[in-house]
């Protein structure tokens, strides 16, 4: 395999954004996920190959190692902003069709919650993992969801909710957007949520962390 | 001492709908508030809290309500000193904003402007004390625990939310230990540091011992759940009861833990059999 996206798997696995960035300490100086990508492009590298065997791989890297509390949110994000760095030069070629995501998800924290923290986390997470991500940001109504459901047929929804006052929003949410839509696959996340309440409230999949989404998708995506 | 109980999940049993701002009910429903706090005196808490938990700048700014910081956080403490008297301490509940420094949605000088506004507007309104708490970032915990120190003349408490990860030991969830927390906030000046939320009051007393083992001095305060919400026909409970709740009271205690109060799901019950079960040590 090429070098340059062995290396660049690294850089997301361990959140070195770009030469500048001087996290994490032991990377310093070294080029980043954006002079990486770029450079890979620039030698003619396919785009595909970025981005499935560069950054797919080092996103999955550190998404087991947060399941496993090897490490926390923060270390996550790192890897998630070299990622996003990355995708931008990628995306020109996702438009054009040289490059192809696997499937849209459609994520949002639900109506009456405003924490975005690990709505954004799983985002990133899926993003990385090859998916088109549509995120319809924090308070989403049904209708919202209803609407880029529409846009975006085949596609999944995930739904965020941080607090046990807002998690019983998720039940009317998923029911607006069966009701709409038939079929529309719903995976829900959250601190206060677990399968118990995912199957009360008619949602099909729950996951405690973002990898638990990315392999769901994978699954269903095939 | 004792400490009060959930005020979130008691507004809504109040009425308090999705997407309404729970902290603009000090100002359009304050006799709800009221009830809330003289129902925790009535229990038998030595201290409560103020209804101001996201009444920061950021928070309310997703209201719309960011004009409102002074006047919000103010009738809190007014409201909760009203059900206090003079026999009561005031907590002032501060919570974090949401905003992640090291992604740059925020900048060191916002967060401190920030809380040092918050804690300003609750001594106005006459806490004895600033509570920060459910933190999970230390630097975030930190600006708030000097914002509130430097700029109120308030003893300040901060609490941090611990999960117990596969290895057995608890870290918040930016990875923060109750050892490193304890360490880094008393250097901040902090005069009382423990936990709050959770998954329920048993694993509390790994958390106490933790911070008993760095200094055997300061003061530990635990807000506990009563466990993790169970969801029935479009309602969440908690699995704890009152008793469950009073059975684990003095294995906290003797763990070093010297302030004890509820978080999410608990009720005045619960802090009344706590309060019978500490009377009776």
């Amino acid at each position: 395999m090429n070098e340059l996206l062995t290396k660049l798997s690294e850089c997301i696995e361990f959140g070195k954004i770009n030469l500048a960035s001087p996290y994490p300490p032991n990377m310093k100086g070294q080029d980043g996920a954006d002079e990486i990508t770029r450079k890979a492009l620039e030698e003619g590298v396919n785009p595909q190959d970025i981005l499935t065997l560069g950054l797919m791989p080092g996103m999955e890297r550190i998404g087991v190692k947060f399941r496993e509390n090897k490490v926390f949110v923060p270390q996550v994000l790192m890897s998630a902003k070299a990622m996003s760095t990355a995708m931008l030069h990628l995306k020109p070629h996702f438009l054009s069709g040289a490059a192809k995501q696997k499937g849209t998800f459609i994520i949002g924290t639900v109506l009456g919650d405003l924490h975005d923290i690990g709505k954004n986390l799983v985002g990133m997470m899926v993003e990385g993992n090859g998916y088109k991500v549509i995120d319809l940001g924090t308070d989403v109504s049904s209708e919202k969801f209803i609407a880029a459901v529409i846009d975006n047929p085949d596609s999944v929804v995930g739904l965020s909710a941080l607090l046990t006052t807002t998690m019983v929003n998720m039940e009317k949410i998923t029911r607006d957007i069966k009701e709409a839509v038939p079929g529309t696959l719903v995976t829900i996340g959250g601190a206060p949520v677990n399968n118990d309440f995912c199957s009360k409230i008619g949602a099909d999949h729950y996951s405690a962390d973002p990898q638990g989404v990315v392999e769901y998708l994978n699954v269903k995506f095939v | 001492m004792v400490s009060d109980g959930a005020w979130g999940t008691f507004l809504q049993k109040k009425g308090l709908t999705p997407g309404e701002c729970p902290e603009q009910w000090n100002i359009s429903r304050p006799k709800d508030i009221l009830d809330i706090a003289q129902s925790y005196i009535e229990a038998g808490a030595d201290m409560i809290e103020t209804n101001s938990f996201g009444g920061n700048y950021f928070k309310l700014k997703g209201y719309g309500l960011e004009g409102q910081v002074f006047g919000i956080n103010k009738a809190a403490a007014e409201i909760s000193r009203k059900a206090a008297g003079t026999d009561h301490f005031v907590l002032g509940s501060v919570g974090p904003t949401g905003k992640l420094l090291m992604m740059e949605e925020v900048t060191v000088d916002e967060l401190y402007e920030c809380f040092k506004s918050q804690s300003q507007a609750l001594e106005a309104g006459g806490v004895d004390a600033i509570v920060i708490e459910t933190m999970t970032d230390l630097e975030e915990a930190r600006i708030a625990v000097k914002a509130a120190k430097e700029n109120t003349a308030c003893d300040v408490i901060c609490t941090m939310t611990f999960d117990k990860i596969m290895s057995g030991e608890y870290r918040t969830m930016m990875g923060i230990s109750p050892k490193e927390m304890t360490e880094t906030l008393l250097e901040a000046g902090a005069t009382i540091v423990g936990a709050n939320c959770g998954n329920g009051i048993a694993d509390m007393i790994g958390i106490v011992k933790e911070i008993r083992q760095v200094n055997v001095n300061i003061p530990i305060l635990i807000h506990a759940n009563a466990g993790m919400p169970h969801y029935c026909d479009g309602e969440t409970t908690f699995p704890e009861t009152p008793a469950d709740m009073a059975s684990r009271v003095k294995e906290i205690i003797d763990a070093g833990a010297n302030i004890i109060g509820g978080c999410c799901g608990t009720t005045p019950d619960h802090i009344c059999e706590v309060h019978r079960i500490v009377k009776s040590m």
